[in-house]
């Protein structure tokens, strides 16, 4: 520990004998133990997460059905997917949720962060007011925004009509535009304040001399934010984006509450279709190669946040290329 | 199946009258007496499980335990259950059919037991034992149980999904009774609308009622989904004739019925914001549960969907069919607690408490009072003779429930009404996924 702590090398174990008998040389291998160390993780991950993803990958290849087994089919999954039209519309869906929601998460989740990092009063019970919507279970505010988007009974429509700015009830998920701007509303809604509150953390942590310093050299607000605060942020950006966009790609909840995919798919991302097809229609197969399709797009979403703010090296103590 | 003759109804007939008698003390000497003579003799220490659908009548469900209370104390046999809504049973019996485990009963929708056939244990002396005792099986009822010459379910009982209208709002739109041809019903939500009293029929992904109407409104004109051998003949002028009038009845529909799920017509009905749509006898039973929508009870009638250009009943209703799974380890108690729900001293009170949200599926079951005590529940007595399957004229294995579970033709009707596709290709796409579907496998 006292070498830990202070920063030195840890003492070296002492040498086994070079030809001596196997266990005691073993006793003090650090790479064997190591691997000792590192297994129950690792059959942790094995067991939770490769599998699963192993079978699912799996069984996109196969016909399986529920009840029965299937046989191996190759890509025939993938060309049926290919072909079908309600496929890509939960494609364009999906894409469409995801940028919409994650880029006006990221704008309101960070001007939010901004605000609340500077000294205002109730500092505290602001924050934890910000946080409300996450804390709320999702299926619970799920059916909040059911009753909020009713085509009957919508409190924004009566309000509206108290006020004579409409005649009649706004179709809020019976039209194929109105529910997914709906549907995309309540996900930023629930999102924010995980963006927000990250974001914040992050801003704390900037050294206020930077601040001292930027200020004595007469920088405006603009150049504080897009010199200090924004360099200084990528990291947790980087990395809170990347959350939220896994979250919001692969989001099912909110949409099977609110809308079951509907109006005519409109809604329909391919979390809800593959549960769709695969649980309920039984296709275990074709539900697993939505799934699977479901990958490369939320690799794509990683290597793009992870490579695209991460880049500059400086971060971590070297100099920009 | 069993025959129905006149026999078999007399010999119903005098099973119920003998239930009716049964109360109290008395039903419990019956129910261990059963427990003695039943050909079901549950395993020692037997435990059973089930998860059933969520109830839409509180009195149903109140019933329903007061039976499993009357089974366990005749036999021993605790019986645990758990309540889902109906569409999270399916999910939720397929993992267990995937997995092997589970609860051991599973009392669901439509054809859930035809997706995975070899799963369920075989129920077929638990079948012919109730068909014989009362009055025989309704042909629907048959299909839905059986898979081959085995029954893999016991149909307990239907839910009909039929008419539900508004009488003023009728009387208004100047008719004297529900129309009973989909030309005259055409007129009727017209004239509904125009008086500003518009109805409507759920397009969503609502599995009840959406797939409800949707297949009514295609068998009506004729149209099938497949044909006898299971062959795909969506692509039909039939199917587009049926698309055309369901068009001109969305037009004439409340708006927003493109987002609605099985529950947004009851609460539109019981709100006075729509005269007419199609259900389960849930929203009269509110109706007339809450003081405050008296009026909407007395003001409200059922009838039988109308019948189209094939001139004969085309209706779909809700089946609930209870299988066992093979995972069982107690599959004679399994049998004995199904052959005891449906056993008149026990069924008989149980569809009354039901308020006509139930109806059997055994011809002698007819005579129970609850269909004639009120006259507006009569309609729903008859719902297990007039359903088709889900299945159409083809078989209605797992190809019809994964078809029906897709939401194949719903999204088919709701994309040409809300005209996101012409006739044409909303066939086109249906008929390609129900290739998938109905491929030989």
């Amino acid at each position: 520990m006292t070498d830990v702590a202070l920063g030195t090398t840890p003492a070296p174990l002492p040498a086994p004998p070079p030809d001596g008998p196997l266990w005691p040389r073993l006793k003090v291998n650090r790479n064997w133990l190591g691997f000792w160390f590192m297994l129950p993780a690792a059959a942790f991950l094995i067991l939770f997460l490769a599998y699963p993803l192993g079978l699912g990958v799996w069984l996109s290849f196969t016909d399986t059905r529920i009840g029965r087994s299937g046989a191996f089919i190759g890509l025939e999954n993938y060309e049926w997917l290919w072909d079908d039209t309600v496929f890509w519309l939960s494609v364009f869906n999906t894409l469409l949720y995801t940028i919409v929601a994650s880029a006006v998460k990221f704008a309101i989740g960070l001007y939010l962060a901004l605000l609340l990092n500077e000294n205002l009063p109730f500092k505290a019970m602001l924050r934890a007011i910000v946080l409300i919507p996450f804390i709320v279970p999702t299926v619970l505010s799920a059916i909040a925004f059911w009753w909020l988007f009713d085509s009957q009974f919508s409190i924004i429509s009566w309000s509206l009509r108290q006020l004579g700015l409409i005649s009649g009830n706004i179709n809020f998920l019976g039209d194929v535009w109105n529910a997914r701007w709906s549907v995309i509303f309540a996900n930023i809604w629930r999102g924010v304040p995980f963006v927000a509150i990250t974001l914040l953390a992050g801003l704390q942590t900037v050294s206020p001399s930077l601040y001292e310093a930027a200020i004595i050299d007469g920088a405006s607000r603009w150049q504080i934010f897009r010199r200090i605060t924004y360099p200084m942020l990528t990291p947790i950006i980087a990395v809170v984006m990347t959350f939220s966009v896994l979250f919001t790609f692969t989001d099912f909840q909110l949409i099977w509450v609110l809308t079951r995919g509907g109006p005519v798919n409109a809604t329909q991302l391919m979390a809800t279709l593959s549960y769709q097809r695969a649980i309920l229609g039984g296709q275990l197969g074709e539900g697993a190669a939505i799934a699977t399709a479901m990958i490369p797009f939320l690799l794509a979403a990683i290597l793009i946040s992870w490579f695209g703010l991460q880049r500059r090296k400086w971060q971590q103590g070297e100099n920009n290329e | 199946m069993t025959e129905l003759t006149r026999r078999t109804l007399v010999h119903g007939g005098t099973a119920l009258a003998a239930a009716t008698a049964l109360t109290g003390p008395a039903l419990m000497d019956w129910a261990k007496a059963w427990a003695q003579t039943a050909p079901w003799k549950p395993e020692k220490d037997a435990q059973l499980s089930m998860l059933r659908w969520k109830y839409f009548v509180q009195s149903e469900d109140d019933a329903f335990v007061k039976l499993m209370d009357a089974f366990t104390q005749a036999t021993g046999v605790k019986v645990t259950i758990a309540r889902e809504s109906y569409e999270d049973v399916q999910p939720k019996a397929s993992v267990a059919a995937n997995t092997g485990a589970g609860p051991d009963l599973f009392w669901g929708l439509y054809s859930l037991p035809h997706l995975f056939p070899q799963k369920c244990v075989d129920m077929t002396d638990v079948a012919d034992y109730l068909g014989k005792k009362y009055g025989g099986w309704v042909d629907s009822a048959v299909k839905y149980g059986k898979s081959g010459d085995k029954w893999i379910a016991v149909p307990i009982c239907y839910s009909g999904n039929l008419m539900n209208y508004r009488v003023s709002h009728m009387q208004k739109a100047g008719f004297s009774k529900f129309p009973t041809t989909t030309d005259e019903f055409l007129e009727y939500a017209k004239a509904t609308k125009k008086n500003g009293n518009p109805g409507g029929f759920a397009l969503g992904h609502a599995s009840g009622d959406g797939n409800g109407w949707i297949y009514w409104c295609l068998w009506a004109h004729g149209g099938q989904h497949v044909d006898k051998n299971d062959k795909v003949v969506i692509n039909s002028p039939e199917t587009e004739k049926a698309l055309n009038y369901a068009k001109a009845l969305y037009e004439n529909m409340v708006p927003g019925v493109a987002s609605w799920n099985d529950a947004f017509n009851n609460k539109a009905f019981l709100a006075n914001e729509i005269s007419w749509t199609n259900n389960g006898i849930s929203i009269y039973v509110a109706a007339n549960n809450d003081p405050t929508k008296k009026d909407i009870a007395a003001d409200m009638n059922h009838a039988y969907m109308p019948v189209g250009p094939v001139g004969k009943p085309t209706e779909l209703h809700l089946m609930y069919p209870i299988l066992a799974m093979t995972h069982t380890k107690y599959p004679q108690a399994s049998k004995a607690l199904i052959a005891f729900m449906l056993e008149a001293q026990q069924f008989n009170p149980w569809i009354e408490a039901a308020k006509g949200y139930l109806t059997h599926c055994l011809n002698a079951y007819d005579a129970n009072p609850v269909w004639t005590a009120d006259p507006k529940r009569t309609v729903y007595r008859d719902v297990a003779k007039r359903s088709l399957t889900a299945g159409g004229e083809g078989s209605v294995g797992e190809k019809a429930a994964a078809a029906i579970a897709d939401f194949v033709l719903l999204d088919m009707f709701a994309s040409f009404c809300t005209g996101r596709e012409d006739a044409k290709s909303a066939m086109r796409i249906a008929e390609r996924q129900l290739s998938r579907i109905y491929r030989a496998s």
